[in-house]
């Protein structure tokens, strides 16, 4: 056997399992080496991340690295091929390694069970020669975006709401990011997310077989890239078409590059989506009247785990938003229930959903944990 | 001058389930104003209350970018096409 650059020549097996390749001449012998030589970031094991493990991991990248902190749920199934009925409850890495073992076993599978976030988002990417961004909230896609452009690793894009998507090649060179495109999120509470608006579930499979077929064009230096271009794909009309992305000039992250560090956007996920309807409201100080006198109400923090680490009210019990249709049932409906999140938001999503639910005793707190802060008591740390 | 506004599915119910609709007028500012009388909900997912882009909705004319065109003063032309691109984050 002999050995190059690109590492030992390959197999039989290998030769055999990739001969599909092997005789396209836009991939051949030296393009398969260079997927094994690669290494991709997948940042979501979800719906776009199943159909990009899969094609990727079968097309021989040698390195995958795989990014998610979910378990796999049974309403996760519809969608996210990666996962099967007998992985319901297992960690979304575990059930992944599995699978691509199977899939390709020359595949390295390298997982963090981790949120991507402002602290850790460069070390995760560092060293990967693409990102491809298959989360499923805008403050990470944002943080996605700024790490790439800081790093100079390309993003491969793809989003998804309902019947339709977006795919797209962001922080190349010379081409624009994502905030280009789009320079801020939508403030939070304004649209719904997958969980609440639906997704057809082959979707992320169109999309995200998009975003592999780019990742492997941009691996092999191959065809003409998504780069200044997005690609719109609806499915329920089943109409393709790209429209332009320029590079803006303006752009504080791959343009004038005031974006010298990472941030997380306030945002909660999502689209433009719902007017919404006002719900039932308590201030903080009303609350602290009624805790003082010990009515009888049970605190639901909605926020995200990694927030509850920062602050939280005392007897709160933490079930996040996403979790709120699954623990819905299992909270008492002859107490009063007042919802808080950061900012109050995501908690009024959440009391909309409850009262749907049947839950007519449930507040949301005005202004969230923040306010609370502000007005009660400043000893629980604002961020 | 009859110009067509393509709608995500996500929008097209403010505006009575259509995914596209004709107007007519001189500049995109002028298009956005009409379909936003003839559908009052649409108006304000359009365009934030100072009549200005909002930064996660994109407004394509033809295939090109109107913040890169003058905004909602781009003229528009017989045959033109508005699409309405929302910021989406499922996965």
């Amino acid at each position: 056997m002999t050995t190059t650059a690109s590492g030992p020549a390959l197999t039989h097996e290998e030769a055999l399992r990739y001969s599909r390749h092997l005789i396209l001449p836009e991939v051949g012998v030296p393009g398969q080496l260079k997927l094994r030589q690669a290494k991709v970031l997948l940042v979501g094991a979800g719906g776009l991340g199943s159909p990009l493990a899969l094609y990727l991991a079968a097309a021989g990248v040698g390195t995958l690295g795989l990014v998610d902190f979910d378990l796999v749920d049974l309403s996760n199934l519809q969608r996210q091929i990666l996962h099967g009925t007998g992985d319901v409850g297992r960690s979304k890495l575990e059930s992944a390694r599995r699978r691509i073992a199977d899939v390709n076993p020359h595949v390295r599978l390298d997982t963090y069970e981790t949120r991507l976030a402002a602290d850790n988002a460069l070390d995760l990417i560092r060293g990967h020669d693409l990102v491809v961004d298959g989360t499923d909230n805008f403050a990470t896609r944002y943080l996605v975006n700024d790490a790439c452009v800081l790093l100079g690793v390309p993003n491969v894009y793809g989003s998804i709401f309902r019947f339709e998507g977006q795919a797209s090649v962001f922080a190349t060179k010379d081409g624009p990011c994502y905030r280009c495109l789009f320079p801020k999120p939508p403030p939070a509470g304004l649209v719904p997310s997958c969980a609440e608006g639906g997704v057809l579930g082959v979707l992320p499979g169109l999309v995200g077989t998009i975003q592999a077929t780019e990742a492997l064009k941009l691996l092999l230096g191959a065809g003409e890239p998504l780069i200044g271009r997005l690609l719109l794909v609806d499915a329920l009309t089943m109409q393709f078409r790209t429209v332009r992305v320029r590079k803006d000039p303006a752009c504080p992250a791959c343009g004038t590059r005031e974006i010298t560090e990472l941030r997380e956007e306030a945002t909660a996920c999502e689209a433009p989506g719902q007017a919404e309807e006002p719900v039932p409201e308590l201030g903080p100080r009303q609350l602290a009247a009624r805790l003082a006198r010990r009515d009888d109400l049970l605190l639901v923090d909605v926020r995200e785990p990694h927030e509850w680490e920062i602050c939280r009210l005392p007897g709160a019990e933490l079930i996040p938003l996403g979790t709120i249709p699954d623990a819905a049932q299992g909270l008492p409906r002859d107490r009063e229930l007042v919802v808080y999140c950061k900012g109050g938001a995501r908690s009024a999503r959440a009391v909309r959903f409850l009262r749907r639910q049947g839950f007519d005793r449930v507040l949301n707190l005005t202004g969230g944990i923040t306010r609370w802060s502000e007005e009660v008591d400043p000893a629980v740390p604002r961020y | 001058m009859s110009v067509t506004l393509q709608l995500p599915n996500v929008l097209s119910r403010l505006a009575g389930g259509a995914r596209t609709l004709s107007s007519e007028g001189g500049t995109l500012a002028d298009v956005v104003g009409d379909v936003s009388r003839r559908f009052p909900e649409l108006g304000p997912r359009l365009r934030d209350e100072k009549g200005e882009l909002y930064p996660f909705v994109t407004i394509y004319l033809n295939d090109e970018d109107v913040r890169f065109l003058g905004g909602f003063s781009a003229p528009v032309r017989d045959g033109d096409v508005v699409t309405v691109v929302p910021a989406v984050a499922g996965g």
